[in-house]
């Protein structure tokens, strides 16, 4: 009988409490109910599967925007074709990979400046396509503020690609196409990616932003260093560490090796008379400054500034020490002592050439989820 | 306990009453009117003083006595604010107030701006070119006319190297031209910079239909015909000359120059009411 009438008591509790929970459950339907459409930009699901990317434990976070192009095998997979495949250019020869190869970190080894269709030169040192995905400003001017923008740029410039987007979009169409050297169905490989085999300008710079964000060096031996393993580095390497920081460290800053800022580091101006930064600016105060470059890779990516003037990290810490030119723009910090540049030793010198080589990635350049997959053309 | 439970069912409707969701989209856009079901016409008509612009095949002479024949003229009209007679205005949604002028596309020339509300409007306002935050904002933004897909050297109107639009475009030849093969090229554009300041060259636009009202009320549909004098790119108070400057693109002073010119080239040409009524 006692238990009875405890249940009846419970039973008394239960129901207010019922109630209550029925009301705040109201409440909440409500407001959730005039919650703006968030997000309203996001990708409709494709059906694509989604691909884990982990930034780096020492990075900082990566500022393109991944929500908004969420990456995924199939797309990844697409923007690799589409790295490689010289469809990209008008002679369909010249691909993103031709001039930005895997073995020496995705810049044109050996090449000061790169050519393009009909073996035009360009102007400028092509630079290493690496932790992309952190990169507040493209090119050596900064021209191009969004990865997704970048491509456009070679494609459309009359000495790299000559192409259109407009053209490789329609011969993407068009795809597989007989003639070509190896048959890839465009179509079938956007609707693996983004659900539909539309090829539109969006999908195309996102599947190729895709691949690029992939694209991540960050397993040197310095980064086991900064990760905690005190004995990566041998003792010279971490004299050069602290002299890098020291000397160098306020541009080629933080665990990217670069603040991404633009200087003028007292290159003498050459016969083009590249005024970098200025074609963007026009300001008179960015004469002569381009962006400071990551250091990752270095001992891959010879040769070395703009316009790749220096072969050897020796003619680069000699540049530094001994052939910067004063000018109205030369960066203050080279200009910190009596004479412009730095002032170094060559035991110094040498202990930092020592540590630069310490952020050569060799799974970077050998990891085959970044390699050609049977399309470009490498010249 | 009873009490309780009505006490409840008050609240619930209450709230549904309370919280009832409004739709305040439109209340960000324009403080003034929201989106209604009428139509308007709008057409640009490019002329060269008081004709009809010709290109490739007739010769024009400029303020300078320098002569010239036109093979592209093209322009971006976008942010379009239609003015109504009783001060009040309606805004276009921005993603639809996209519009890429090209000479040699009659169709581009014609652009028809839907959903709005009724009203006599007396004039409309415009920018030429590409506000700054459009200019900057991700590619999924970046569609119909603001595709960034076209050709540079073709009627594109996007600048890869420099990210940004290039608000109006004149191309032509003149015997004048200093250029070696005989042409001037004016590519005119520049938002403001994205993280550092440039030369910010857009332009708004406002024009008054002359006094007359276009009426858009249910199958009232008005159409109004605006100028776009080239004359005015090279005959503005900043006179071009071909043989001086065959190519102004992003010169901070000269391209300032030629936007300050063109800024004044749209007039109210004339207005028609019910011309595509059903």
């Amino acid at each position: 009988m006692k238990s009875i009438k405890k249940i009846l008591e419970q039973k008394r509790l239960i129901r207010p409490v019922l109630v209550l929970l029925i009301g705040v459950t109201w409440i909440g339907v409500m407001l959730g109910a005039c919650k703006p459409e968030e997000n309203n930009q996001e990708p409709e699901p494709s059906g694509s599967t989604p691909l884990a990317w982990k930034k780096p434990a020492n990075f900082p976070d990566p500022v393109y925007n991944l929500t908004k192009n969420p990456l995924t095998e199939e797309g990844v997979a697409l923007g690799k074709f589409l790295f490689y495949d010289g469809i990209l250019s008008s002679n369909q020869i010249i691909g993103c990979g031709t001039c930005h190869q895997q073995q020496s970190a995705f810049t044109h080894h050996g090449h000061e400046l790169s050519h393009g269709v009909n073996d035009q030169l360009g102007r400028r040192n092509s630079p290493s396509i690496q932790n992309v995905a952190w990169n507040p400003a493209f090119f050596w001017d900064g021209g191009v503020f969004d990865m997704d923008f970048v491509p456009f740029n070679p494609i459309e410039n009359p000495v790299e690609m000559g192409e259109t987007v407009n053209h490789v979009l329609e011969k993407l169409r068009n795809t597989p196409d007989k003639s070509a050297k190896v048959q890839v169905d465009y179509p079938k490989m956007f609707k693996a990616a983004f659900g539909t085999p539309e090829i539109t300008t969006e999908r195309m710079m996102k599947a190729l932003s895709q691949f690029m964000t992939t694209m991540v060096s960050a397993e040197s031996r310095y980064d086991k260093f900064a990760l905690g393993d005190v004995t990566a580095l041998s003792t010279e390497e971490k004299e050069g560490l602290k002299l890098f920081r020291q000397n160098c460290g306020s541009c080629h800053e933080g665990e990217l090796f670069t603040n991404f800022s633009f200087r003028n580091n007292g290159l003498a101006p050459l016969k083009a008379d590249d005024q970098g930064r200025y074609e963007v600016t026009k300001s008179e105060a960015d004469k002569y400054k381009f962006k400071v470059p990551s250091l990752r890779n270095i001992s891959f990516t010879a040769p070395y500034m703009h316009d790749g003037r220096y072969k050897t990290l020796g003619e680069v810490m000699e540049h530094y020490t001994d052939k910067v030119i004063n000018s109205e723009t030369l960066d203050p910090l080279l200009r910190a002592g009596g004479k412009p540049g730095l002032n170094l030793s060559e035991t110094e010198k040498e202990s930092i050439i020592a540590f630069l080589r310490t952020l050569s990635d060799d799974n970077f350049i050998k990891n085959k989820s970044f390699s050609d997959p049977g399309i470009g053309n490498a010249l | 306990m009873k009490k309780l439970v009505y006490f409840y069912l008050l609240l619930m409707v209450v709230s549904l009453l309370v919280v009832a969701c409004k739709d305040d989209s439109d209340e960000i856009k324009d403080p003034g009117l929201v989106a209604g079901k009428g139509k308007f016409l709008l057409q640009f008509d490019n002329v060269v003083g008081k004709q009809d612009l010709v290109l490739d095949n007739k010769t024009y002479t400029n303020s300078l006595g320098e002569s010239l024949t036109i093979s592209r003229f093209n322009y971006f009209v976008s942010n379009i604010k239609l003015l109504r007679e009783d001060g009040q205005s309606y805004t276009i949604p921005q993603d639809s107030s996209y519009f890429r002028i090209v000479e040699s596309d009659p169709k581009s020339q014609i652009l028809s701006l839907n959903n709005l509300p009724d009203g006599n409007y007396s004039g409309i306002e415009y920018i030429i070119g590409v506000d700054s935050l459009r200019s900057v904002s991700g590619i999924e933004k970046r569609g119909g006319a603001l595709d960034p897909s076209g050709e540079m050297s073709g009627d594109g109107m996007y600048w890869a190297w420099n990210s940004g639009y290039i608000f109006l475009k004149l191309e032509g030849a003149s015997p004048q031209s200093s250029a070696s093969n005989g042409k001037f090229y004016y590519h005119i554009g520049l938002f403001g910079g994205f993280n550092q300041k440039t030369v910010n060259n857009i332009k708004t636009v406002k024009i008054d239909f002359g006094g007359s009202r276009a009426i858009v009320k249910g199958d009232s549909i008005p159409s109004v015909k605006l100028y776009a004098d080239v004359e005015k790119v090279y005959n503005g108070p900043n006179p071009i000359s071909f043989d001086k400057n065959p190519s102004i693109m992003a010169d901070p002073v000269l391209s300032v120059g030629v936007a300050n010119n063109y800024k004044s080239m749209f007039s109210f040409g004339e207005l028609k009411q019910n011309s595509q009524a059903k």
